[in-house]
């Protein structure tokens, strides 16, 4: 437990270092997210408009 | 490089690609993190607060690489008219200025307990903010014109032109007397920060790499199927 609480302290510079982690963390997750939700958006418009098409062709 | 010329066959590519990229970069950024919150041993002088530097470093080296990677696909775009190129370069735009406003972030959070400020405006800080305004007003080209090949060309240029900030960011630390410290990596001499810390380092810059890739895979998917949702919108408005 004593472990963990140091560990987390980061030496007295938790207030910045875990942060740091976190911007970090939401940015790549945040874009991650988004980037997925672009392609399913379009897939489900593109669907829409030629039900049962075959993907492959343009 | 033809061969990813095709829409289609990049679509096919990419989608068997994709597992695998989003897998290493998991795996890899996960070791990245172990080795540098656990492994990685503190700085003498700066203490724990330099395990900033596994997330501060990578998203810096990121910033500037798909910038690079955006001015290539540009010049590939506007010189061979090559299709997927430029959605290559819109792609990675968002990317970039993620990792740019990470790097200011973490930078400044970093500064703050070391070296006394959250910002100074030295040569490096200011190049690598207007490097995030290149990369915002790259974005917004895209969606200021209506027909894309404009807003291809328009932006292309955009890229081309700004891509002078690159080096003057890699080397501001050498032309400039500034506040953010000197190069330890990237130099012609290799680098001089201990292994113990240099490894976390390059297994984190490898995992965003990764992740990059995985990304840009999708928002290029996005914007190949937007393609053909418009396509098949002006058809079915002729009809």
């Amino acid at each position: 437990m004593e472990g963990l609480i140091e560990f987390l302290a980061m030496g007295g510079y938790a207030a910045f270092v875990w942060p740091a982690f976190a911007v970090t963390a939401a940015v790549m997750i945040g874009l991650l997210v988004v980037s997925r939700r672009g392609v399913r958006d379009e897939t489900r418009i593109l669907d829409a408009l030629r039900p049962g098409r075959r993907r492959e062709r343009d | 490089m033809q061969r990813w010329a095709n829409p289609n066959r990049f679509m096919k590519l990419t989608s068997a690609l994709l597992p695998w990229c989003a897998g290493l970069s998991a795996l890899l950024i996960g070791a990245g993190l172990f080795l540098g919150l656990f492994v990685a041993p503190p700085d003498y002088q700066q203490g724990e607060s330099v395990r900033i530097m596994f997330v501060h470093v990578p998203s810096a080296w990121m910033a500037l690489m798909i910038y690079t990677i955006m001015a290539a696909a540009s010049a590939v775009g506007l010189i061979w008219k090559h299709p997927v190129a430029d959605l290559v370069a819109k792609a990675c735009a968002p990317i970039g200025a993620s990792f740019t406003f990470v790097a200011l972030v973490t930078g400044a959070l970093w500064g703050q307990p070391m070296w006394g400020t959250w910002w100074v405006w030295d040569a490096r800080l200011t190049s690598v903010l207007i490097l995030l305004f290149l990369y915002v007003g790259y974005i917004a080209l895209w969606q200021a014109f209506d027909d894309p090949s404009r807003a291809a060309k328009a932006a292309a240029i955009l890229a081309l032109v700004g891509f002078v900030n690159i080096p003057i960011i890699k080397f501001s630390v050498e032309w400039w007397n500034t506040l953010h410290q000197p190069a330890s990596v990237a130099k012609l001499d290799g680098p001089s920060i201990h292994v113990s810390l240099l490894i976390p380092l390059l297994v984190m810059a490898a995992g965003f790499t990764a992740y990059f890739v995985t990304v840009l895979i999708l928002r290029v998917q996005r914007e190949i199927l937007a393609r053909r949702v418009r396509v098949l919108r002006l058809s079915q408005r002729t009809l």
